[in-house]
């Protein structure tokens, strides 16, 4: 197993063993989760977060599938990947290299196309991504944080308790159901949800636990056909939901030109 | 906590209050010349849980709010050093002390009541709902404006609700709560309405309209059993103010005022507040439409999510400007139906009709005029006339005539007292009056504390050039002719 469980409390080691914490840092991080492989989403989402100040990119994964681009997606987070970006891997990331039968038609059609695009060493940094991260009290993992690599959905507060118990860090990031969320935890554990409204500000509280549920930079699924992708700054401990419209246009006539499921195209347009 | 402590840069003083959930310090900081209180949650082992869940909901939402209806926020704290908020502190004391003067007069209660009314709607349009309105959170600025303290039940549309999911009682206080409350609703500004009309119920009859039952199931009666008419209690109780109280009072929150600002439109200007059957009633409904309410519940409506944004957003307050003087060229008509076209994207709008009255710097005005006939009410029924074509319910509908020497002056300040959310009003047609007499739309479209249409009929259908004040000849005459003739 890739990542020891201890009771109800999960610890997590980076690839390097890193069990000293470094100190804690303070800046505006960038927070991104499926990309599928869209690159004029991810382009647009990239050029909006630097121009809010963004010091550091998170990947919560899903960086291929769906999107008719993805050796540039996957070229473009190994740059970033190099200059100190954090990306763990998703559940299409992780079924280019060991397939899986848990996918629907067209997302396993879009997988097969996929692999077959891919460099070797490409897939071999998709394979080699770490299920989970950690970075001061923050907790990165693509579905959820008590059965990662099931791929399990975070649909309500119920499952956002169950990842929440499961790990003692106080802010976890995922994304994979498509569609923005934020859940909260009090200290009697008492459950909240909310969707986030898109550029306000929301402090996350040092008196709970936090689960933030990242919508999709490539393939939005909420009715909003525009990029999502999050900014979070750590020291005030603010995150802002945003949305960015992109040229979806472009986006789908390259995914109708590759020779992928038209449906794949068409749901763009609908944020469905 | 020790007095001549120190926090984040502020001195702790003196102790200045201890309630339920916190206690209030009176504080100082170098940097700040305003009195300010600190407020710390009681977060030890055996308090009411309920006080850091609060304390939390505060420490989000009070650095947001902005405005004089809102102490001003000037630091918080969190639980992992010292928790605390840092706000202004408003002096004197807040409503309660009043309750000992109860029954009030009816104006001064009118007057506290449409004070509250502005601060709840300032606190409205800020996406916040208060959720626990009554006199002790109540307090006034030394010029008379409402400040709402305690928010530590409210709801901010824009962030997560922390109590949505805490109790499984509603949280507030019992004789002031609105009914869909007890249904767990949180997200209709309304609820505060009917709050508000709690107080003012009380604050005339010195009877609370639903007692002072704290026990869950005394609270619901009030899901089907409405209140005494005020009139019941008073004999010589206004009809206009029992037709304010028991709109407030509505069960469904439908049926109430759709926003704060129109309840403080009606409460500034009772002699216009439309007269329904309610105003008159002595007895309370009927056994038959009570026994319905309570044992028929399934079969109503399921409450649709709110928002409140989207609530004020459909029930704004319209002002059309007339000038019904100008004479015929006045674009009266294109008036109407840019008017018509806010009011039908608007189920809620309400539409205050405006003429101003100009009166002479100099000479002593007389309201008759050459024929002896007052010109005052005169406009009046212009007004009434022009607003005709709109079929509103009376109560959606006002007329109003102001008296004063500079229009646009009396426009905005029109505006910005009834809390008006748009102005439509012509701009004068002909340019040397323009020249002569200045743009009094120029002047309000600049200087409105809302948004404001300014509306010009096209060129082809305009009786005068503008460039020069004669008239146009450039369009020939099918141009002006409407096609709808022919």
């Amino acid at each position: 197993m890739r990542y020891p469980i201890a009771g109800r409390t999960l610890r997590v080691f980076d690839v390097g063993q890193r069990l000293v914490q470094p100190l804690r840092t303070t800046m505006r991080l960038a927070l991104f989760s499926d990309i599928h492989a869209n690159r004029q989403a991810f382009s647009a989402c990239l050029e909006a977060a630097r121009a809010r100040g963004a010091e550091r990119l998170i990947c919560l994964g899903d960086i291929v599938g769906y999107g008719a681009d993805p050796e540039w997606a996957v070229d473009t987070l190994m740059d970033l990947v190099g200059k100190g970006a954090i990306a763990v891997r998703g559940n299409h990331d992780d079924a280019i290299g060991a397939p899986s039968d848990g996918m629907n038609a067209e997302a396993q059609a879009a997988i097969d196309w996929t692999r077959g695009r891919l460099s070797a060493e490409q897939r071999r940094f998709l394979a080699e991504l770490p299920i989970m991260r950690q970075e001061d009290d923050r907790l990165y993992v693509h579905s959820e944080a008590s059965d990662p690599a099931n791929w399990r959905y975070i649909r309500d507060t119920s499952d956002a308790a169950r990842s929440m118990m499961a790990t003692e860090l106080q802010i976890t990031f995922c994304g994979h159901i498509h569609r923005p969320a934020l859940y909260s935890m009090s200290s009697a554990a008492k459950m909240t949800s909310f969707v986030p409204t898109p550029g306000i500000k929301v402090q996350l509280l040092t008196g709970r636990r936090w689960l933030t549920v990242l919508g999709s930079v490539g393939q939005p699924r909420d009715g909003d056909p525009a990029a999502s992708f999050a900014m979070l700054d750590t020291t005030t401990r603010e995150i802002t939901y945003l949305r960015v419209p992109y040229d979806v246009a472009t986006a789908a006539a390259r995914i109708r030109a590759g020779g992928l499921p038209g449906w794949l195209a068409d749901r763009l347009f609908l944020g469905r | 906590m020790q007095p001549g402590a120190e926090i984040d840069g502020f001195t702790i003083g003196e102790c200045v209050h201890r309630g339920g959930m916190a206690t209030l310090w009176s504080v100082t900081h170098p940097g700040i010349k305003a009195p300010l209180l600190m407020k710390v949650p009681l977060t030890s082992e055996g308090e009411d849980p309920a006080a850091i869940v609060s304390f939390e909901m505060e420490q989000m939402i009070m650095p947001r709010l902005t405005g004089p209806h809102v102490p001003a926020c000037f630091g918080t704290g969190d639980f992992e050093r010292q928790a605390y908020v840092v706000m202004e502190r408003i002096p004197g004391q807040t409503l309660y002390k009043r309750i000992g003067d109860l029954p009030m007069p009816y104006d001064e209660a009118r007057g506290i009541a449409g004070r509250i009314a502005s601060a709840l709607a300032s606190l409205h349009r800020q996406n916040v709902i208060h959720h626990d309105i009554k006199p002790s959170s109540i307090m006034f600025r030394p010029h008379g404006g409402a400040v709402l303290i305690d928010f530590g039940l409210s709801h901010h549309s824009q962030l997560p609700d922390l109590l949505q999911e805490e109790f499984r009682l509603p949280y507030g206080t019992a004789p002031y709560m609105a009914p869909e409350r007890l249904l767990g609703v949180r997200d209709d500004p309304r609820s505060d309405l009917f709050s508000l009309g709690v107080l003012l119920y009380f604050f005339t009859t010195g009877v609370r309209p639903f007692g002072e039952t704290e026990s869950l199931r005394g609270m619901r009666r009030r899901l089907w059993r409405d209140p005494h008419p005020p009139r019941k209690l008073r004999r010589d109780y206004p009809p206009w103010l029992q037709e304010i109280v028991l709109r407030c009072l509505e069960i469904e929150p439908a049926a109430r005022y759709p926003t704060a600002a129109q309840l403080a439109f009606d409460l500034a200007h009772p002699e216009l507040v439309k007269l329904t059957a309610p105003s008159q009633r002595q007895t309370r409904d009927s056994f038959g439409t009570v026994w319905r309410r309570r044992f028929n519940r399934g079969a109503m409506q399921p409450h649709a999510k709110s928002n409140v944004a989207a609530q004020l957003a459909s029930s704004p307050i319209v002002v059309v400007a007339l000038d019904i003087a100008e004479g015929p060229d006045a674009p009266n008509e294109a008036i109407r139906v840019t008017a018509e076209r806010v009011l039908s994207t608007s189920p809620s709008a309400r539409l205050a009709c405006l003429n101003v009255l100009k009166l002479n710097r100099v000479s002593i005005d007389r309201t008759l005029d050459e024929q002896g006939q007052n010109k005052h009410v005169d406009r009046l029924v212009a007004l009434q006339h022009w607003a005709r074509p709109f079929g509103l319910d009376e109560s959606r509908l006002t007329v109003h005539v102001l008296e004063a020497i500079d229009p646009a002056a009396a426009i905005l300040e029109f505006a910005a007292v009834n809390h008006v959310d748009h102005i439509i009003m012509g701009a004068r047609q002909s340019s040397m009056m323009r020249s002569l007499l200045g743009s009094v739309s120029g002047k309000v479209a600049s200087e409105a504390p809302c948004t404001v249409t300014v509306v010009r009929p096209s060129r082809s259908t305009a009786q005068t050039d503008g460039s020069d004040g004669t008239p146009d000849h450039a369009g020939d005459t099918s141009a002006i002719t409407p096609p709808g003739l022919f």
